[in-house]
Parts: C-alpha cells; structure tokens; sequence
C-alpha cells in the first residue's frame, strides 16, 4: 500500500512527540485504543484555566496512519478552545492525511484520544464530565 | 556500500536465478512445441524438454519422474491434491486432517469441502513453537478419515514439522499424506519415501525459478495416491491435470531444482549463519525481542521476530529499503494479526509487532548487517514514539491494564 506524502511526512518527522507529567493539574491525558487491536494512541494537552490548548504530546504504538494522525492532531489543538476541539471530526483528519478507507479506524482513534484527554482536564478540575467515545463516528 | 533496497522477503518469492534464466529462454520462441504434439519435432523437442525437468524435480523429493504432475503453482497442487482426494475416496470416507497454521491453500480448500458438505475438517493445534504433536494426528483420526495434510516447514515462522513422524502414522492407519512442502524444497532434505508422503505440493517461484509453474507429487504405488481432477480437459498428466504443458516455467522449475539440490547443504549452512548473525546483531543492541517459531528445528533462511511495544506496519515503513514482512494485517481489511502468530499462543499485540526476515540466495553478509543497523535504529526511534514502552518502563502491567478499546 503505498502512503501519502502527508502521511509520510508526520511518520518521518512526528510534531510534538514526548509526554507531560500526568499529574499536572492542567494536563489531560487520553489514552485510547488497545495493544491487542494494534493501536494505542496517548494524547496529552495542556489546557489554561480558560479553556485554550497551549500545548500537546502524544505517544502512539500502532501503524504509520495511526502515527500520522496522532502527530497531526497535536498540531490541530495548538490554541484551539476545548469546544472548538471537541468539535473535530475524523473526517477532518482522514481528508488532510488522505486516509484510504482501511485507515479511517485511526482517525476515530484519533478523535476519541482528544475527547479521552479533555475529559481527564475536565475530571481533574471537577467540572461535569462528557462521555468519551460516543460521538457519531462519520466514515 | 549495499544496493538498495535489498530484498529480505525470500518466503514470499524468490528472483528467477541467471542460470534458471538461461535454460528457460529457449522454450520461449526456438524451441516452442507444445510437449502434447506428438507427430513433429517441435512437439517431441518441447516433451524431452518436459521429461528431463520431470527427472530433476522428481530427484530432489526423491520421487519418480512419472510421480510428478505439472500445474499453476502451489495453491492449484494443494487444492488439486485436498479436493482430488476427498472426490475419488467419498466412498471411502470424508474425514480430513489438517493443522491450524497451514498455508490458506490448504486451510480455504477444507473451509470450501465443509460448506459444499463434502468433508469435515480437523484442525489440530500447534505448541507455542508452531509444531504439530504427531500423538494428535493420530487421535484425531477415525474411520472416516481419508486425508492428512500437514506442511513440511511453515512459511511464517519457519518450523518444520515432524513430517516422517506424522507419515509412520499415516502409513500405518492406511490413511493418504498430502504434504505442503512447497518452503522446504531445495532448502532441507526432503524425501517423500522416507517420510511417508503419498502427495507432495511445490512450486518453482520459491526455489529461484520462475512464477506461475507448480507441481504435485501423486504417489504410485505402495499406495497408488488416487485423485479426480478438478481440471478437465485433453487428459494431459494422466488424466490428473489437463492443460498445455508451460514448457519455459517447466524447464525453469527443473533447472531451479538442480541448482538448489546441488547447492544445498552449503547454502543451508550460508542461510544459518546469516541468519545467527542477523539474529545475534538485533538482540545484542535491543531488549524484548521475541523469537517466533521453534529455536532449532526451522527453515535456514527464516527468522521471525516479534518487537515488543511496536507495531509491525509502522516499522516496515521506517526500514523501507529493505522488503521483509509482517504479521501486522494492519494493511488488510480485517485488521486481524497474523494467524499463524496467534495460534503460538503469544499476546495479539506480539503478533502485531511481529517481522519475517527470509534470508535467501542472493543475500549478503553485508545486506545482514545493514538491516540490523536498520531495524535497531528504528525500533528505537519507535520505541521512543511507543506509549507501551513508555508504560513498561513505569513499570505498568500492560496485561491487566483497563484499555478503552474502541
């Protein structure tokens, strides 16, 4: 199967690899996904008080898609407002990584894994938590 | 320096050797009867061309040349062989032994015999190095059975099975043999007398002779292997495979075998050595690599190694100058890892990061050393990318971790 150039290039040079401390009380953690399925995503944001992202890691065991839409996503929450962010799609990311259908299951990963880290912000902060994973999947 | 990209996936097929090359270009355009004709020197020139091919790949399984039908390529043999034989003996029986880990040749024709309502199938299990138990075959048989297929060495992970053991027993039941040995050939001994064999699967492109030319061993006599044809037509390979002859492949896969049974006890320990060195260069620089299939008792040119906490596809994209496998089906529709891994018994996420190097002819000391230096820098840079490494590090059991799956 032969990748696209985008989906090579966040392969080759991943944006915004590493970790935060779980701990920090501004850092939400997702982690979605399971070893035995193939892919599991870490998405970690750094969130201020007033809801902007200021940064973003990720870890990601899984294939180059699954890498590849993990690394973009970082790059997609980078100032956004936690609403703006929870209103991303996996559409989105399969258009701009031009995901061929066999790899969509790693853009809905993708999109769990920033539903999964705003939910951890939100815990953290004891505000009312939304129910990760439930959104309608478009594919 | 090396030249790129080196070609490491020798299980899935191998290059058309020079000299296998050369033997078969003639049958091209000079020398282009049909082995069928029998009235001109055209037809004779293409038959004595057949008949010689015959010979050297009969030699090499130690078979007779009249033992030998001609067909496609291994599939159509293993088909030809499991629904041949299921069709001739129904009055027999409709009983057939296979294993789990067999070629889906084997595994989609028994599958195909179940749900015409044709045969049912045993599918026995392996031990977590790939091997059958002969014990199983022999108390799975009834007195229905009319068939046991099993392979001689298994084309993931290269365990060789204890074939002769498995023929004793066959043997002694009056049961027929099939046996797909279509990895083993030209690479170990393999000898369908000795081992008991009655029908035998192989194919040229494996052996560094040219695509789309099998053959089937059909024993015949002490017992006469009998089969109906799943191909009918002139009454060509008496009567078992009807078709015009593909004389050029036939002569290539009769030059492949003299090459690889000439050859063969040196380039055996060739294989073993590269692949010790390939084996011993990973494991010296990377912790948690898993070894799949049986420690000794494998195929010289196979290793398959399992590289814990990264996903097989996303390494064959960072190593992608050299062409080597992986039981990742994170490229098929299924999303499901590779089965033959699975029945190990090893975790799905070993499976997923599992890779089959297959060392063969053409593969170099120094292509060995380049691809360990490959793959270790990639596997750390994966690793460095993997949350289950980060998480093992920590200390976390990645077993009884509560994953939200999807």
């Amino acid at each position: 199967m032969a990748y696209s150039s985008k989906v090579l290039d966040h392969y080759n040079n991943p944006r915004n690899v590493g970790s935060f401390a779980k701990d920090e009380p501004n850092v939400g953690t997702g982690v979605v996904g399971a070893p035995e399925c193939g892919d599991v995503m870490k998405l970690q944001l750094k969130i201020s008080e007033e809801g902007v992202i200021e940064d973003a890691r990720f870890k990601t065991f899984g294939c180059g898609s699954a890498i590849a839409s993990s690394s973009y996503v970082t790059e997609l929450m980078k100032g956004k407002r936690i609403e703006e962010a929870l209103r991303i799609k996996n559409t989105s990311i399969v258009q701009e990584l031009n995901l061929p259908p066999v790899k969509i299951h790693c853009s809905v990963l993708a999109e769990d894994a920033i539903k999964a880290a705003i939910n951890d912000w939100k815990s953290r902060r004891g505000a009312e938590v939304e129910q990760p994973g439930r959104a309608e999947h478009a594919s | 320096m090396v030249k790129l990209p080196i070609y490491m996936d020798n299980h899935a097929t191998t290059p058309v050797d020079p000299r296998v090359l050369e033997a078969m270009l003639p049958y091209f355009n000079g020398r282009f009867g049909n082995a069928a004709s029998r009235n001109h020197s055209f037809g004779w020139e293409a038959e004595e061309a057949v008949d010689k091919a015959r010979t050297s790949i009969a030699a090499i399984i130690g078979a007779k040349p009249k033992e030998i039908i001609f067909t496609s390529g291994a599939t159509e043999s293993d088909n030809l062989a499991i629904k041949g034989v299921v069709e001739f003996y129904k009055e027999k029986g409709n009983h057939v032994i296979t294993c789990v880990t067999e070629h889906k040749a084997v595994l989609d024709s028994c599958r195909a015999l179940e749900r015409q309502g044709r045969a049912t199938v045993t599918y026995l299990p392996v031990d977590r190095y790939g091997m059958v138990d002969p014990d199983d075959v022999r108390r799975a048989i009834t007195d229905r059975t009319v068939l046991i297929t099993i392979m001689w060495a298994n084309n993931e992970i290269g365990t060789i099975h204890p074939v002769a053991e498995i023929g004793r027993i066959a043997r002694e039941k009056g049961i027929l043999f099939h046996c797909d040995a279509v990895q083993a050939i030209g690479k170990v001994p393999v000898d369908a007398e000795a081992a008991g064999i009655d029908l035998m699967s192989l194919t040229a492109h494996k052996i560094y002779g040219p695509k789309g030319v099998g053959a089937l061993y059909v024993r015949s006599k002490a017992p006469r292997a009998r089969l109906s044809p799943i191909i009918d037509g002139g009454g060509h390979e008496r009567g078992m495979r009807s078709g015009t002859l593909n004389v050029p492949g036939i002569v290539g896969f009769g030059a492949a075998c003299e090459t690889a049974a000439h050859e063969m006890a040196e380039e055996a320990q060739r294989m073993t050595d590269l692949r010790s060195r390939l084996h011993a260069g990973i494991c010296e620089r990377l912790d948690d690599v898993h070894l799949n299939g049986h420690p000794t008792q494998r195929l010289p040119g196979n290793l398959n190694l399992s590289f814990a906490y990264v996903e097989g596809e996303s390494l064959l994209m960072g190593i992608n100058d050299v062409a080597v496998s992986s039981g990742s089906a994170c490229t098929s529709a299924t999303l499901e890892p590779s089965y033959v891994i699975r029945a190990l018994g090893v975790s799905d996420e070993l499976a997923h990061s599992s890779i089959r190097f297959g060392l063969g002819r053409f593969n170099t000391a120094e292509e060995v050393d380049y691809v360990t230096e490959r793959v270790v820098k990639e596997v750390r840079r994966l690793r460095e990318m993997s949350p289950l490494y980060e998480m093992a590090k920590e200390g976390i059991d990645l077993k009884s971790f509560q994953w939200k799956a999807q």
